[in-house]
């Protein structure tokens, strides 16, 4: 049994906060954070950082408008954080590795499967030309769907539903990136990808990603896969 | 008022309650969490009871006059308290996957530990009041109280066959009320019809309160919560035992599809499936089969297949078969037989009878036979040969990768275990176990390690000819064969790999080049450290190894602890570029519950003494030391003891019931013979305590020789039977075991009567730390060394009682 009465007053104590956060002196201390946040990743991303239009993306892009307005002030850490439903919202750091990993160039369709927030969706919008999203957690996705469209996002489509299948219609995708937990990658999501094109799985447990997984569909149509511990951590010791 | 005779019903019963309701909580626990919380609820029910001694300590005088009411209103506040505090405890939204990330979640978990210490403290100040006021009867209160707790402790799980968790909660709740009722008329008190309304309070309690709103709510981040929240997800079926509470959900709008691991090569798609969670973790799945092996193509797909593209119709055994996964696979790969064991008859019931039409009585087909039991058990009492043994993969891969494990026990993965698997198989059969892949690699070396140091006990002079690891891109699968791999199957292995995109890690003559060619990672890491592991620098290899890959064993079994200090302070430092997920978090948890105990039984237990007037009567350094070691001593004996029967009673919750019911019993009644001689010798104290802790010493070191064999040896027994056994072999030990605290206590009685509350405050602080320090031994040290430990710390009573006053 849920406390209401708790949980009601947290929302309203987020949406009063998430107000005080939209007044224009607050916007620009969020446009401070949000570049100290890309310094951060560039920073923590050591001698192979994203590529700038990553960068750039993600210094576009409004974090505190993708998390719960109570963790608002929390929005620009190098951390991730939760969303409700037990999902989350990716670490920055990890948000930009795979954004790079998955190339993208400016008329890219990109796909993905697992909305969330919206918010990998929206620095993806950045830079492709189109993107796709499917969610299966009904909720998140209408909210997600509403707060692109608020924020002015229109080149990103949402749908919630089943994300087995991709989105045939809008296929074949130069990259495809599937942010919700599977078992293993759908066989009609690697059909849907374009020759040459790439996709991005990251693995672990919510809050800890462990390891990136990029597939790459050569132009013979074979797939080689890469895995991507995301820190630089050499697991023996005196192996630096 | 005067009292004419203890409530010795009431006070049995009221510590039925506390103890059934110490078992209930580590069950409620694991469906809200996770299981390893079991020694954090040990702990807090420890600070309750030795707060209560405090709060007693100070203000027994005022409470004098009014034992009576004072004892009715505490059974009554504990009725309220059992389930309120666990529904605050619910409401703290403590998540251990954040803890790392956000300082806040430690301030949670102290939350947490106080409310649950909230129902103890009542319940020991109930049962204290009544000790202390009938001091001249004390002994008869203490063998009521005791056998209350030994029914509690141990009907709670009769009552968890019957009964959800919630509803067991309930009863509990109504049982507390029932206790402040029989205390009205055990007292005597006026007026009577008090009786009456605490009786119809509880009986309104048993009958209207809807065991619903108690419901564990599983933590989001578990699985069934996040499966729950996907469109189309409905609950099926729920079956509870105290095995698990077992959930299947159906999703017809948007299918399960579980296929852990398949290969990116694979076109199929796994036909429509039920989702099976235990506890909320999963899921397993029931996979639809209607008697045609098509649909199921998928299950050649995953590393798990590989050994039947070695063996052909073999003989198989499947450990961990749940919905029977891994006994399709075998079916779809034309085996000879199958033997699938699984610990919950639930489980196989769902299977069987249930859902049997959906999966086509899958465990009805011909050749395949099914056994309730726990996995090692079966095999050592199994008389059967087979050609393969399947350790299926049955935890859930977040779970696993999240570090979430690293505390608790796993006899199925520890060297003991691997030896016994070999042992059933023909000679040239083979042993597969299928893990997630982690990385940097955890789980697959110290698999690998483990088989290694398996096959070196065997006498194997070149385990490196047996062995066998492939990798997929999440699941990695480990053959043991029972001979040398010819030729002939390495080319098999290598055409499985080939055709699936799955990396061969090692195999018998494998060059460096043949590693890391579909699933690309910086450096061929499993390759690497594998082939270090069979070398001659192993022991090298394993130390400089940042995570813990050293073989878990059955003194030590935890096979999911990777955590080493040096490595978390590295990755602690990296955490903002992406190192925090690296770091088993289970490992600081136990460091912060430990912290988290040593604060709250000073603050809660032994700080109110010296504020209080007692600090003038603060006791000598021999008595302080006495009791801290008697009280530690004890914990360390009891905790290890519940893990190390863990392995013979075949699940968690099993041990933690029996071992306390045997501990408790016996060691009251160490107590009440302690008593008994006392009077006749009170000179001659000391020389007993001698002789117990020279028997307790003996008996130590002959469990710890003779328990594996014993266990082995009686594991085939009915559960009733190897409870009785476990008692038995406790009740000696436990008795010896009642006799320092009592012994103690009535030596003080006759020297320093006023320093008896900081002597049992000193205990209880011992007491709610030595819960969680035992553990963090344990996994270090072994259970062995914590036990011997435990002896050497008596000894050192039994020398500081000497110089008692």
């Amino acid at each position: 049994m849920k406390c209401q009465f708790a949980a009601g007053a947290a929302s309203a104590l987020g949406a009063f906060l998430y107000f005080c956060c939209a007044l224009p002196s607050q916007a620009a201390e969020f446009d401070a954070l949000r570049q100290k946040m890309v310094e951060e990743v560039v920073a923590s991303s050591g001698s192979t950082p994203p590529d700038p239009s990553v960068m750039a993306a993600m210094g576009k892009v409004e974090r505190h408008r993708f998390v719960p307005g109570w963790l608002a002030p929390f929005a620009y850490r190098n951390h991730p954080l939760p969303i409700g439903y037990g999902q989350t919202i990716s670490q920055p750091l990890i948000v930009a590795r795979m954004t790079d990993l998955l190339n993208i160039k400016e008329g890219d369709t990109v796909l993905e499967i697992g909305t969330g927030s919206g918010y990998q969706a929206a620095v993806l919008a950045e830079m492709a030309k189109s993107v796709y999203s499917i969610e299966i957690i009904e909720p998140l996705g209408k909210q997600a769907a509403e707060r692109l469209k608020s924020l002015g996002y229109e080149n990103v489509e949402t749908r919630v539903g089943d994300g087995y299948y991709g989105w045939p219609e809008a296929a074949p995708f130069d990259a495809i990136i599937v942010t919700a937990a599977a078992s293993h990658v759908p066989p009609p999501l690697l059909k849907q990808l374009k020759l040459g094109g790439r996709m991005v799985i990251p693995l672990g447990a919510s809050f800890m990603t462990q390891y990136l997984m990029l597939v790459e569909k050569q132009q013979d149509g074979s797939v080689t896969t890469r895995q991507i511990v995301p820190v630089r951590f050499v697991p023996l010791s005196g192996g630096h | 008022m005067s009292i004419p005779r203890p409530p010795l019903i009431a006070i049995g019963l009221l510590s039925a309650c506390v103890l059934a309701y110490e078992v209930l909580l580590t069950r409620l626990f694991s469906i809200v969490l996770w299981h390893h919380f079991a020694y954090m609820i040990i702990s807090a029910a420890m600070l309750g009871y030795g707060a209560s001694g405090t709060a007693l300590a100070l203000l027994k005088e005022k409470i004098a006059p009014r034992v009576g009411w004072v004892y009715v209103m505490v059974a009554m506040a504990m009725a309220f308290l059992m389930p309120a505090a666990f529904l605050l405890a619910q409401q703290v939204p403590f998540n251990p996957l954040q803890l790392l990330w956000d300082q806040t979640q430690l301030t949670r978990l102290l939350a947490i530990y106080l409310l649950m210490m909230l129902p103890f403290f009542c319940g020991g100040l109930g049962i204290g009041l009544v000790m202390w006021h009938f001091g001249s009867q004390a002994g008869r209160v203490y063998a009521f109280d005791i056998l209350g707790a030994g029914i509690g402790s141990l009907g709670v799980i009769g009552v968890l066959f019957l009964m959800p968790p919630h509803n067991a909660l309930v009863v509990l709740t109504a049982l507390a009320l029932l206790a402040a009722a029989i205390a009205v008329i055990e007292l005597g008190m006026r007026p009577k019809w008090l009786a009456g309304i605490f009786l119809g309070l509880g009986l309104a309690v048993f009958v209207a309160l809807p065991g619903s709103w108690l419901q564990a709510q599983p933590s989001p981040y578990k699985d069934l919560s996040q499966t729950l929240n996907i469109a189309g997800a409905q609950v099926v079926e729920e079956r509870s035992s105290p095995l698990g509470q077992i959930t299947v959900v159906e999703n017809t709008l948007i299918p399960f599809r579980h296929a852990p691991g398949m290969s990116l090569n694979a076109t199929d798609e796994p036909p429509p499936q039920l989702a099976v969670f235990v506890d909320g973790e999963g899921p397993l799945v029931l996979t639809r089969f209607d008697g045609k092996f098509a649909p199921l193509a998928y299950l050649d797909q995953l590393t798990s297949a590989l050994p039947y593209h070695v063996l052909e119709k073999p003989r198989v055994l499947v450990l961990g078969a749940g919905a029977g996964s891994d006994v399709l696979q075998a079916l779809y790969h034309g085996a000879a037989a199958v033997d699938a064991v699984e610990l919950d008859r639930n489980v196989i019931d769902l299977v069987q009878q249930r859902f049997r039409d959906f999966g086509g009585s899958l465990y009805a087909q011909p050749g395949v036979r099914v056994f309730a039991a726990e996995a090692r058990g079966f095999v050592n009492a199994s008389p059967d040969r087979y050609d393969l043994v399947q350790v299926a993969l049955m935890d859930s891969f977040g779970v696993a990768s999240a570090g979430l494990y690293g505390l608790s026990e796993s006899y199925l993965y520890t060297v003991e275990a691997l030896q016994t698997y070999l042992s059933r198989l023909t000679p040239d059969g083979m042993l597969a176990v299928t893990r997630w892949l982690t990385l940097p690699p955890r789980d697959a070396l110290k698999l690998f390690a483990t088989a290694v140091f398996a096959l070196e006990q065997n006498g194997i002079p070149n385990p490196g000819g047996r062995l066998v690891m492939i990798r997929g891109w999440k699941t990695v699968t480990l053959l043991v064969k029972n001979s040398d791999f010819t030729a002939e199957e390495i080319e098999a292995i290598k055409e499985f790999g080939r055709t699936r995109s799955f990396d061969v890690a090692y195999y018998p003559g494998m060059l460096p080049e043949e590693a890391n060619r579909y699933n690309l990672l910086e450096q061929p890491y499993f390759f690497k450290g594998a082939t270090a592991l069979l070398g001659p620098q192993r022991e090298v290899f394993i130390n400089r190894y940042k995570f813990y890959i050293e073989p878990a064993t059955d003194d030590r079994p935890y096979f999911f602890r990777f955590f080493k200090w040096a490595a978390a302070a590295e990755l602690f430092a990296l955490r903002e570029q992406g190192g925090m997920p690296l770091l088993d978090w289970s490992y600081p948890l136990l460091v912060a519950a430990l912290v988290q105990a040593f604060i709250a039984s000073i603050v809660l237990i032994l700080a109110p003494l010296a504020a209080a007037r007692a600090r003038r009567a603060l006791p000598t350094a021999p008595v302080a030391l006495y009791f801290l070691a008697i009280g530690f001593a004890f914990m360390f004996m009891e905790i290890a003891f519940i893990q190390k029967f863990i392995l013979f009673l075949a699940h968690p919750l099993y041990a933690v019931a029996v071992v306390l019911c045997a501990f408790l019993v016996f060691a009251a009644m160490g107590s009440w013979l302690t008593g008994r001689w006392q009077k006749k010798a009170m000179a001659r104290g000391s020389r007993h305590l001698t002789l117990a802790v020279m028997t307790m010493g003996v008996l130590s070191l002959l469990y710890l020789a003779i328990l594996p064999g014993l266990f082995q040896a009686l594991t085939h027994l009915p559960d009733a039977a190897k409870i009785a056994v476990s008692v038995v072999l406790i009740a000696p030990l436990a008795v010896c075991m009642g006799m320092p605290f009592p012994t103690g206590t009535m030596r003080l009685a006759s020297t320093a009567q006023d320093s008896i509350p900081w002597a049992w405050a000193i205990n209880g602080f011992a007491s709610v730390v030595g819960a969680v320090l035992a553990t963090l031994l344990a996994i270090h040290l072994g259970f062995a060394a914590v036990i011997l430990l435990a002896v050497l710390i008596y000894g050192l009573a039994a020398i500081a009682l000497r110089r008692f006053a």
